[in-house]
């Protein structure tokens, strides 16, 4: 059973699902929360991840010819991702907030406008060509292949899927906690839920906006990060290649759903993947090179069908 | 005048017309009816491909030979381009704006996923070549030795006839039909402005549960604007691949050039205006491509000047730079001017037109 | 002795549409005022109008006579003016109790002794407290938007019909619950269409007639009043 079926299927199609996933997943949750918070479809948003991840490869080749060490990229993550935010912020306050009180399909050309200004900046930067993240082949953990192999379910999964599934399951219960248990994040879904009341409750709706800028940055960053790390390269074209997925994932979970989101994630993430495994015959059930088509399918499938999502977000 | 120049010239205004004809388009969507479409390439490139794939001759890469007369491809890339944007429309117009931009930014990129995997139609990633330009195609030897050119005149003579024009003799004849063609979807376009169904539009869009309540169909309406639009903008398609002779999926289409371009000319020249989405164009056309000789000519210098500096990493460069000059200018333009250049004349009601 | 609240000479509206043409009414501490009248009186907008909601041109608003107007509702809010909008007035996916501490955004200090508080002064609420607030009834919704509004060191409550769409057990619940809140010493404020029942727990009230206020008077002597029983108490309420 394992060797005519599952370890193909495991390994080669839903290991990766699960990976892409998890990005989709932490992706997703900026953009829900800027949908549900904000009021606004963030089309910069996989710009954001995008410039994260070329931000954490210059603080590692920064750190590599200044202290001549090799650090591993989510240790690089964090001073770059405090500069994202940073820059996150700033786009907020001179490119958003101006039509906070305007139509919010303003906000919506205004992200539009963002995501070309973040991607020709980036090009400008760092050129429009491929950059290596991290070199080499990713050789399977040995400890979890020796012990798979010893109970007959031999899995391939190299460290760095490791990193991304540790990372993704901290970062979610960490938003957890935060929408739950703390002051801020219980603002941030108050105002989710409605602005109007919020307001007029005397809850300071700058600060939470702030918060949600932070929180969605730093998901998008863990994202980048997690998407440069699995792929090893960075393209300036990576993060609008998410934009779609992510978007579809958003909705698939429910608008302002952050859980719905991470849910939304695995779900179109996996089925990316799997759409690609030969179901039926021996070809691809769908050829590889429509797998965002996949995303997109699910997406106008859920628009028709129930578009406040599976977990009865918004719906506008 | 030197030919050189009077050739910029036409090919600035053939360009700019082509934009034009986008912005117009656009116009139709979001300066009447409010609906945001960031899938503009998308409706686009359907009007190109499918104007590609009727008009081209037979060919070993890709679908082709069918010789039909090339108005009549046009026509039929517009219809392609309306039967997208009606499937889109009727999926997404009921629900808010933001589902409209998420779902036309994604069938843009579909439908360019559809023209690159599609390898034995489309010829994938290498596009489409040798697309007829009218006009120029009438030099074309696959035209001239059918009819109805070939009724008034052989092969030979044909030939002899073209080959004593100047090989640019067709220039003015197809930026003359673009200008032509945005000239007359412009009147067109003010004729509906100024009908019932503009001012219907106008109402819609600025206070939509009154419209709803007097009893307006508000979703059939959008969907026509909508559907409209996409119209315009596959046949600007069409004018497109003919312009540029060589269509292929990722660079031709793509959505900063092409869907942000006409954007930015719309919001720049005035959304709601059909002049003001015209002249937007042209504006944006010549600063663009003004500054493309400006940075071009500036780096040649500086790598003439300092000779160990590569100029051509600096000009893919430069392209970035201006890109986002152009962005921010979007920014500008909406906090600063959001009514653009020629900003809205509303359409006054008959009755009011008659009292002054 | 000055009013906790005055709405002095108001003309309010949205944009360019004026509602409120000329407006003066005043609460004193300890009081329940009711503000009566036909729909489209302008008696919502006289709320809002303190909240900052929407844009005051001529007239003041006061709080213990210092000036208020066109306070931004954020900051009327930390003033200690509580408003309970008349729909969409909890949280509905926080529970009671976290829609009960946003309600105390403006003084975080103390929250456990406030719930304690507001559990004494709505009893129903405190087996529901981590129940979302979006599955409570009508009634129970209204009780917690009320101690949602009550968990500042409110100097006055502002409620916007809150018996609207209720069934008339909930009614008589409100208004006792009202009676209870006046007790612990906060002024009230009350807007309601429910006309007879409002007057009757109310000290004092105002009859509002296209945004001025038309009759005014104690709460008996208004229900007493002919005219105003054949214009708006009818006998339906």
């Amino acid at each position: 059973m394992w060797d005519a079926f599952g370890f193909e299927f495991i390994n080669f199609y839903f290991i990766p699902g699960l990976v892409l996933g998890c990005i989709y997943a932490l992706g997703a949750i900026g953009i829900t929360l800027t949908f549900g918070i904000l009021r606004f479809a963030n089309f910069a948003h996989g710009e954001v991840m995008m410039s994260g991840a070329y931000l954490t490869w210059t603080v590692m080749a920064i750190i590599t010819s200044v202290l001549g060490i090799a650090v591993h990229p989510l240790v690089a993550a964090v001073p770059a991702g405090l500069i994202v935010i940073w820059l996150f912020l700033l786009t907020d306050k001179y490119f958003y907030k101006p039509f906070r009180k305007a139509d919010t399909i303003k906000v919506v050309m205004a992200s539009f406008g963002m995501m070309l200004i973040i991607r020709s900046a980036v090009q400008v930067i760092w050129g429009p060509n491929q950059l290596t993240f991290v070199q080499g082949i990713a050789k399977p953990n040995t400890v979890l292949q020796s012990f798979s192999q010893s109970i007959d379910m031999l899995l391939l999964i190299p460290n760095k899927h490791l990193f991304i599934f540790t990372g993704t399951i901290v970062i979610v219960i960490a938003l957890s906690y935060l929408l739950n248990r703390t002051r801020i994040g219980k603002a941030m879904r108050a105002v989710s839920d409605s602005p109007d009341l919020a307001h007029v409750t005397g809850i300071d709706v700058d600060q939470v906006i702030r918060a949600t800028w932070i929180v969605g940055g730093a998901c998008a960053m863990a994202a980048g990060v997690f998407l440069a790390m699995d792929i090893q390269m960075l393209e300036t074209t990576m993060g609008f290649r998410m934009l779609l997925p992510m978007f579809a994932a958003a909705i698939l979970g429910g608008i302002g759903k952050p859980y719905g989101a991470v849910f939304g994630g695995l779900v179109i993430g996996l089925a990316e993947e799997l759409s690609a495994y030969p179901w039926i015959g021996d070809a691809p059930l769908i050829s590889p090179g429509y797998k965002t088509g996949v995303a997109f399918a699910i997406m106008v499938i859920m628009l028709i069908v129930r578009p406040q999502g599976l977990f009865k977000g918004r719906s506008f | 005048m030197d030919a050189g120049i009077l050739l910029y010239f036409l090919s600035l205004l053939t360009v700019g017309g082509i934009y034009a004809i986008f912005a117009l388009g656009l116009n139709v969507q979001w300066g009447f009816a409010g609906l945001f479409n960031v899938g503009i390439v998308g409706f686009a490139a359907v009007g190109a491909y499918t104007y590609a794939l009727l008009t081209t001759a037979e060919s070993t890469f890709h679908l082709g030979g069918f010789g039909w007369p090339l108005p009549v491809a046009m026509f039929v890339a517009m219809i392609a381009s309306t039967l997208v944007a009606a499937v889109i429309g009727f999926i997404c117009i009921r629900l808010r704006s933001d589902y409209l931009a998420i779902a036309t930014i994604g069938i843009a990129e579909i439908i360019k996923l559809i023209f690159k995997n599609e390898t034995d139609i489309t010829n994938g990633p290498r596009g489409i070549n040798k697309i007829p330009r009218a006009w120029e195609h009438f030099s074309e030897e696959r035209f001239y030795s059918s009819w109805p050119m070939s009724w008034f005149g052989t092969p030979e003579s044909w030939s002899a006839f073209f080959d004593g024009l100047p090989n640019w003799w067709w220039q003015p004849f197809f930026t003359g039909t673009i200008l032509f063609v945005m000239l007359v979807i412009y009147w067109m376009l003010e004729r509906a402005r100024t009908s019932p169904w503009g001012r219907m539009m106008t109402a819609i869009r600025e206070n939509e549960p009154a419209a709803r309540a007097a009893g307006k169909n508000v979703t059939a309406r959008r969907i026509e604007a909508f559907v409209i639009g996409a119209a315009i903008m596959g046949l600007g398609g069409a004018l497109f691949a003919q312009h540029l002779r060589l269509i292929e999926p990722t660079n031709t289409f793509d959505s900063a050039k092409v869907t942000f371009l006409v954007w930015v000319m719309l919001i720049a020249g005035g959304s709601g205006n059909n002049r003001g989405a015209m002249l937007g164009a042209f504006l944006i056309w010549t600063i663009w491509s003004a500054s493309e000789l400006l940075i071009t000519g500036a780096i040649d210098l500086f790598a003439y000047i300092f000779d160990t500096v590569d100029p051509g990493a600096l000009r893919t460069r430069a392209g970035f730079l201006r890109m986002m000059l152009i962005g921010l200018l979007l920014q500008v333009i909406l906090q600063k001017y959001p009514q653009g250049i020629l900003p809205e004349a509303r359409p006054a009601s008959p009755q009011r037109r008659k009292q002054e | 002795m000055t009013p906790v609240l005055s709405l002095n000479n108001l003309k309010a509206g949205y944009g360019q549409t004026e509602i409120l043409h000329d407006l003066s009414i005043y609460v004193q501490p300890n009081e329940i005022v009711a503000i009566i009248g036909p729909n489209g009186a302008g008696k919502s907008t006289a709320m809002k109008s303190v909240l900052g909601l929407l844009n005051i041109t001529e007239g003041t608003v006061e709080l213990n006579g210092e000036d208020i107007t066109n306070t931004p509702a954020a900051k009327v809010v930390q003033l200690g003016i509580s408003y309970v909008p008349q729909t969409n007035n909890v949280f509905v996916n926080l529970t009671v109790q976290e829609n009960l501490e946003m309600g105390a955004w403006t003084r975080p200090h103390g929250i456990p002794e406030r719930l304690e508080e507001m559990f004494a002064l709505f009893p129903d609420l405190r087996e529901k407290r981590n129940q979302a607030a979006g599955s409570l009834s009508g009634g129970q919704r209204q009780m917690v938007a009320m101690a949602k509004a009550l968990m500042v060191d409110a100097k006055i409550l502002l409620l916007d019909e809150p018996t609207a769409g209720l069934s008339p057990k909930y009614r008589g619940e409100i208004f006792g619950t009202i009676q209870k809140i006046k007790a612990t010493g906060v002024p009230i404020l009350i807007v309601e269409q429910n006309a007879k029942q409002a007057l009757g727990v109310s000290d004092r009230g105002y009859v509002l007639v296209d945004g001025a206020n038309r009759f005014t008077g104690t709460g008996a002597e208004l229900i007493a009043d002919r005219e105003i029983a054949r214009m708006f108490l009818g006998g339906g309420h």
